[in-house]
């Protein structure tokens, strides 16, 4: 494995930590719109506190995914064409929540209005968690023959971590959403917000510890890098006490923050995991390993250059843009007519 | 495999079909729109003059819904290069994946970051400073286009690649080279004019459409199409005059997408005469009608009265010997290299007809509406043509799209790989016709509905744009981590 190809691995995991620590919250609150905001009003403000940002937040994915397709198109291949069906299902929900904004704001009927807050309720739950099904499916070990394609049965996707990672994946970002709702309104929506995690946490914690156990029984990941999964499974659950802490004591930042780690942690565990493979076969031998995944050393070198000018300038821009809607909006706002 | 008729082949093909022409609808029609008001704010910025800001804000929210629908239909792509080429993906993935990896960075961060500012942000930065937000977002856009067009340019004709023996995959050897592809600079130009004709015509179209029902926002209407049918004319010119350059690289690297667009199948004498329409027998590769122009395809191919074109016949025996001794045995087991010629030829004559209609239109347009004798509104039927050039940019961008992928037949990436090769192996007839159906329905319901808002956006005219955006909530200052916040 060359040091280029080491750190294009690490940088796709950057861009999936990127991605759920912020689109994580997108889709929290996505989901929180749907059981905390009873009025259209309150529809309205839920929608329009990350109106600004979802874009941009939804990039980080497609920005991954473009990552991967230049630096590992083996892996990317892989991924996606054996997956079809879930990444369908990840698409119809980023599709159905992307154009609910815009389409709420143009509906004109009541009627119309809440149809398409339903849409932006149920993509924002049916994306993450189809993800996390995905990766924590992914994880255990899948059929892949001589070629590196995938050939799952239903019980591969579908199966107790898989399905407790989902929902845990989605749990945590339902938190992570309502933390950010505490963050930004004020009035009913953030005491809503507040209640329903003094609820949530507990149950996070319980669905943690059964988490950690299947992955401890179901993947190799603690046999073959104890000490590492062992801290970052700890990781997870100290950032998330951090973010319980912040809600009992009223620290809607260090919620945020510490709910937005605990999802950046799971996504490490499964970098950490799988290194040095991209993908884990049921038959060792069909591994497919960082080393023989990625583009050649030239298209990494290019790309490597590219990155060490554009990202910087990105992220500068990106958190301007963060800076200039640091204002908490009323859970009462006018809504037009 | 061929369970009910069809092959995973066909359907993936099909399903790319769908997805990229339904998102190419857009596309256009965010870049040309955004760039327009982004002209209008700019207006305002300097001349403070509030039509052009209501100007900037009612086109805006027509501009918005579209990159909404763009940017869902958009992400279908980027994966389903993955989900249904997993092949392609393995073999160009060293050359595609950069310039696709690079537009995420460059265009999308830049054009979703600006585009959420610029939504919300109206009351609160100057003019200028508000204007410079959507110039980002517009530019955002465009350089987009310009690396999909430099990943597509490379399946087109391919540069600074070298075939890995080993591997047997496309590795890139110059990234200058795949940058500075000429076909890349030929297409950019006909296809960003293009987009500013589709923006230019939707604001014309829905002018006269707001103008026909004698709306109250009669000078905001008018104002707005005059505007339109400026940047329409240029923009209808250049990309006659693009479309032109492109054509001499074409002729120069594809020759049998050429020939078949101009439905030659045996080589032309010189001078060349030009089909207007003809039939064709495409089993015994023969032209059965034809009406046609004698000297045209000499003029428009060589831009002189003299000059050959080569026939579908000979360029198919051509590239059956050139790719005889091909060491992939796909390649050598070709049947013929003939492209599909119907569609080729038809629409590269509704392309180009349309090209020249925006011009003419354009032109009675800015003569019926010039400030000393604005007589539009009398001219009922004109409205009515203006209305229906809405569509006339859409069905020229589709066309030009239809002959760019279907002239590369039965290539994916020209003279290296083949279609047939791509397809993902482990993907299932029962999983793409599952996904062709939930696609046909999504985007079935996506355009309806965006077709209604848009109309609903009209109707409602000015009254509109006071807009639900965050304008009228009543902000409260705070620091998240401080004490005072949580008053």
């Amino acid at each position: 494995m060359s040091a280029l190809q080491f750190i294009w691995f690490l940088l796709i995991c950057v861009l999936f930590v990127g991605f759920f620590f912020l689109e994580g919250f997108d889709f929290g609150v996505g989901m929180a719109s749907g059981i905390i905001a009873r009025t259209e009003e309150e529809k309205s403000v839920m929608l329009d506190i990350i109106g600004p940002h979802w874009m941009v937040n939804e990039t980080w994915l497609v920005t991954a995914g473009g990552a991967m397709f230049a630096s590992f198109p083996m892996w990317y291949a892989s991924l996606f064409s054996g997956y079809y069906i879930m990444f369908l299902l990840v698409l119809v929900g980023l599709i159905i929540r992307g154009v609910s904004f815009e389409f709420a704001n143009h509906a004109e009927t009541s009627r119309g209005r809440n149809f398409w807050y339903n849409t932006f309720v149920l993509g924002s739950l049916l994306a993450p968690l189809m993800l996390c099904i995905i990766f924590f499916s992914m994880i255990q070990g899948v059929p892949i023959n001589a070629k590196g394609d995938l050939n799952l049965g239903f019980f591969d996707i579908i199966n107790w971590l898989s399905l407790v990672g989902g929902i845990a994946g989605v749990l945590m970002s339902l938190i992570h959403g309502l933390n950010y709702v505490r963050l930004n309104t004020t009035g009913i929506l953030r005491e809503r917000a507040e209640n329903l995690n003094r609820f949530l946490y507990p149950i996070l914690f319980v669905g943690e510890v059964v988490f950690a156990l299947l992955v401890f029984f179901q993947t190799d990941f603690f046999k073959e890098k104890f000490v590492s999964s062992l801290i970052i499974t700890l990781l997870i659950v100290v950032m998330s006490l951090i973010g319980a802490w912040g809600v009992y004591k009223d620290h809607e930042g260090w919620s945020l923050v510490g709910s937005g780690l605990s999802l950046s942690f799971v996504v490490i565990l499964i970098f950490n995991g799988l290194f040095p493979r991209v993908m884990i076969a049921t038959n060792p031998a069909h591994d497919i390993l960082i080393k023989d995944a990625s583009s050649s050393p030239t298209a990494l070198k290019v790309m490597t250059i590219v990155v060490c000018i554009l990202l910087p300038i990105v992220l500068i821009y990106f958190i301007w843009s963060y800076l200039i809607f640091t204002k908490r909006t009323p859970s009462h706002k006018k809504v037009m007519d | 495999m061929l369970s009910l008729g069809v092959s995973l082949l066909s359907l993936a093909r099909f399903q790319f079909a769908m997805t990229t022409v339904f998102h190419f609808f857009f596309v256009p029609f965010s870049i040309g729109l955004g760039f327009i008001v982004a002209i209008m704010e700019t207006i305002y910025a300097v001349k403070k003059d509030e039509i052009y800001k209501k100007m900037a804000q009612f086109w805006g929210k027509i501009f918005l819904l579209s990159f909404a629908v763009g940017i869902v239909t958009g992400i279908i792509q980027e994966f389903q290069f993955g989900m249904n080429w997993s092949n392609y993906s393995r073999f160009m993935g060293d050359i595609f994946g950069a310039p696709l990896a690079i537009e995420a960075l460059l265009a999308f961060f830049l054009e979703s970051t600006f585009i959420g500012v610029w939504m919300f942000t109206w009351d609160r930065f100057k003019p200028g400073i508000h204007a410079l937000f959507i110039w980002l977002t517009s530019i955002g856009t465009m350089l987009s286009a310009i690396w999909i067009l430099a990943a597509n340019s490379f399946m087109q004709h391919p540069t600074g690649f070298i075939i890995n023996p080993q591997t047997h995959r496309a590795e890139m050897s110059s990234f200058a080279e795949v940058v500075s592809n000429p076909q890349l600079w030929k297409v950019f130009p006909h296809l960003i004019l293009g987009a500013f004709c589709t923006g230019a015509f939707v604001v014309v179209g829905m002018s006269a459409w707001g103008l026909w029902r004698k709306q109250k926002d009669g000078v905001f209407f008018k104002k707005s199409m005059r505007f339109g049918l400026w940047i329409g004319l240029i923009a209808a010119i250049g990309v006659v005059a693009a479309g032109d350059l492109q054509t001499q690289e074409i002729v120069k690297d594809q020759p049998m997408k050429f020939a078949a667009t101009e439905g030659e199948y045996k080589d032309t004498g010189s001078p060349a005469s030009w089909k207007i329409v003809a039939t064709f027998d495409t089993k015994n590769h023969k032209t059965t009608h034809e009406i046609s122009v004698p000297y045209m395809l000499s003029l428009l191919t060589y831009h002189k009265t003299t000059g050959s074109v080569k026939g579908m016949n000979t360029l198919n025996k051509e590239l059956k010997q050139k790719f005889d001794n091909n060491k992939s045995k796909s390649i050598r087991n070709i049947k013929n290299y003939y492209v599909p010629v119907n569609t080729l030829f038809w629409s590269f004559r509704f392309m180009a007809g349309f090209g020249f209609l925006m011009i003419l239109v354009s032109i009675l347009g800015l003569i019926w509406t010039r400030p000393s004798k604005n007589t539009i509104t009398d001219k009922r039927w004109f409205l009515l043509v203006l209305g229906l050039m809405i569509w006339v940019p859409f069905l020229a961008n589709t066309s030009g799209w239809l002959i760019t992928e279907l002239g590369r037949y039965p290539w994916i990436v020209y003279g290296l790989y083949t279609i047939a090769d791509a397809v993902s192996p482990s993907t299932t007839v029962g999983q793409l016709i599952f996904s062709n159906i939930v696609y046909f329905l999504l985007f079935s319901i996506l355009g309806g509905v965006m077709i209604y808002y848009a109309r609903q956006t009209l109707h409602k005219g000015l009254d509109g744009i006071a807009g639900p955006s965050a304008t009228d909530n009543v902000a409260i200052n705070s620091d998240p981590f401080s004490k005072e916040a949580f008053n």
